[in-house]
């Protein structure tokens, strides 16, 4: 559906994206995740014909971007970061705009347009003037506005960067539904969010793409060790090391003594192999050591993150 | 298709904000005054004088009209949205320009009772009348791509104000300014100039080299701002 090849773009001498390549097919959610500054905008605003690539090629279905960019924003829906909406026009007004210049009829205009506000529950706002919603609802409009035309391909700039909790389950189960029959492609840094709607992640660090596998695949490859977390009284940190090392399955301890409360707390980091709770917990047990506290810190990709994307 | 839906929405835009009001009644205040301050001591029953008015005042309220087609869009991101429609470069451009002529023709259709006033007061002779209208609209229409191209340069309206400003005022005053250039350059510098194409359409004489002049300028003004625009990306 979406071919991407050597893609690139440079403001000045400055290089934003650096000869990326990805493809994706129809259907599903792609996140493109990355730190700031990575270069994911500046990637979505060439793959929605805002900015024009410095080198590379785009194909979007047949079309090129060179020479069917009309053709090629028809087919997709762009919600840019922040919703930078006319904030002077009201709501309805705003999206009666959009449905003209996406080229609907008069029938079907009304139809999308409630089908729209029920979609992001707009029927409150609709006779309000866009700059006095508050940014959740703002974004709200945003992404009504970038599904006017029921689009082949949705493209959501961090669809919820200043949301409340609340707003981001909300926005978060729209696109989730959206992505079940057209094709979305989202930027964020939030990982949970990545993890919770995307199918598929492509990392990009410094402009340059340096993960890109599904979700599940990703998550597994987070997984190949995990940490457990222990908090003990009346131990010192050498024995607490010493009574815990050999144990099946831990790789490494990590401890550290807090004397004002006479306490140790240590980080084993453990392989997923072998599940070494029952073990460290038994070898605990034989002590007289109070223990405070033991849990296994979920990981999910942030490790992963952190690693592909900070310099070593 | 396009063009017409921008346009619709940016003269929607002017009479829904106060602008429109506020620009209007400042040219109708400026132009009344000096208008009708000498108009009854002249005798005459003719509006040579308020033609002769268009010029300037349009050089800096045309400007005023315009900085904001662009700039402000730059300004609040919502030049990106617009920019991924399914439009081109040139349907927004042709879109807001034609805005911007609709409202100048709205401004100048605001002064349509001097005249008829005036033909009550005396024989007015209605071919500079309405050889003057065209020609204001024509003026005006340039002044308003040279103000669209002036707004897409910068993100700040008050500097697209300015720039337009500038060369608005440029056009008008070159031909009082021919005493500073050199003999043989007279005739080209002349030409440049607004006012000697917009008094000869106002005398009711229409020729197609001031017409010619007047589109010149327009599409210069709007391939500046397609250039300015291309830039961008």
């Amino acid at each position: 559906m979406i071919h991407v090849e050597d893609l690139s773009k440079y403001y000045g001498d400055f290089c934003a994206v650096d000869k990326i390549s990805f493809d994706i097919e129809k259907g599903g959610i792609m996140g493109l995740l990355g730190p700031n500054g990575a270069g994911k905008t500046t990637t979505l605003r060439m793959l929605t014909g805002y900015f024009r690539p410095s080198s590379g090629t785009i194909r979007i279905k047949d079309y090129s971007i060179d020479d069917e960019i009309l053709a090629i924003k028809k087919l997709i829906g762009y919600l840019p970061e922040s919703a930078p909406l006319y904030h002077n026009m009201l709501v309805y007004d705003y999206l009666k705009y959009i449905s003209d210049i996406r080229g609907l009829d008069k029938d079907k205009s009304r139809r999308r347009i409630w089908e729209l506000v029920d979609l992001c529950s707009l029927d409150q706002i609709m006779h309000k003037s866009i700059d006095e919603l508050s940014k959740g609802l703002k974004q709200r409009v945003g992404l009504a506005h970038a599904m006017m035309d029921d689009p082949e391909i949705l493209v959501l700039d961090e669809p919820t960067s200043g949301l409340d909790p609340n707003q981001i389950v909300e926005i978060r189960d729209i696109i989730k539904e959206i992505g079940k029959e057209k094709t979305v492609i989202l930027s964020t840094h939030i990982l949970s969010e990545a993890e919770a709607t995307c199918d598929r992640l492509v990392i990009i660090n410094k402009g340059k793409i340096v993960a890109d596998d599904t979700t599940k695949a990703l998550k597994q490859r987070a997984d190949e060790e995990y940490t457990l977390h222990l908090l003990i009284k009346q131990a010192n940190r050498v024995e607490a090391e010493k009574c815990l090392t050999g144990i099946t399955g831990v790789k490494q301890i990590q401890g550290n003594e807090i004397p004002k409360d006479n306490t140790v707390s240590l980080r084993l980091t453990c392989s997923s192999q072998h599940d070494s709770r029952a073990d460290v917990y038994a070898a605990i047990k034989k002590t007289d050591w109070d223990l405070l506290e033991f849990y296994r810190e979920t990981e999910s990709l942030e490790n992963i993150f952190r690693e592909l994307t900070t310099e070593v | 298709m396009q063009i017409i839906n921008i346009a619709k929405k940016e003269l929607k835009d002017y009479f829904i904000s106060p602008i429109a009001y506020i620009v209007i009644s400042i040219f109708l205040l400026l132009i009344g005054w000096f208008f009708f301050s000498t108009f009854f001591l002249m005798h005459q029953a003719n509006m040579r004088n308020f033609f002769n008015l268009l010029p300037p005042i349009f050089s800096f309220v045309i400007p005023a009209v315009t900085m904001r087609l662009f700039s402000e869009e730059i300004n609040v991101g919502s030049y990106e949205t617009l920019l991924t429609l399914p439009v081109t470069f040139n349907d927004i451009i042709i879109g807001k320009f034609l805005a911007g002529v609709l409202f100048i023709g709205a401004m100048l259709l605001s002064t349509i009772t001097y005249p008829v006033i005036i033909s009550l007061l005396g024989d007015l002779d209605w071919g500079p009348v309405i050889g003057g209208y065209l020609g204001g609209l024509l003026l005006g229409a340039a002044f308003t791509a040279i103000g669209i191209f002036a707004s897409s340069l910068t993100r700040n309206q008050i500097i697209a104000f300015i720039i337009g400003t500038v060369i608005c005022f440029g056009l008008t005053l070159v031909n009082n300014m021919l005493f500073l250039f050199p003999d043989f350059m007279l005739k080209t510098i002349a030409y440049f100039g607004a006012t000697t194409h917009f008094e000869n359409i106002a005398k009711g004489i229409v020729d197609s080299r001031d017409i010619l002049y007047f589109f010149s300028v327009m599409i210069i003004g709007l391939y500046g701002a397609n250039l300015a625009m291309q830039e961008k990306n």
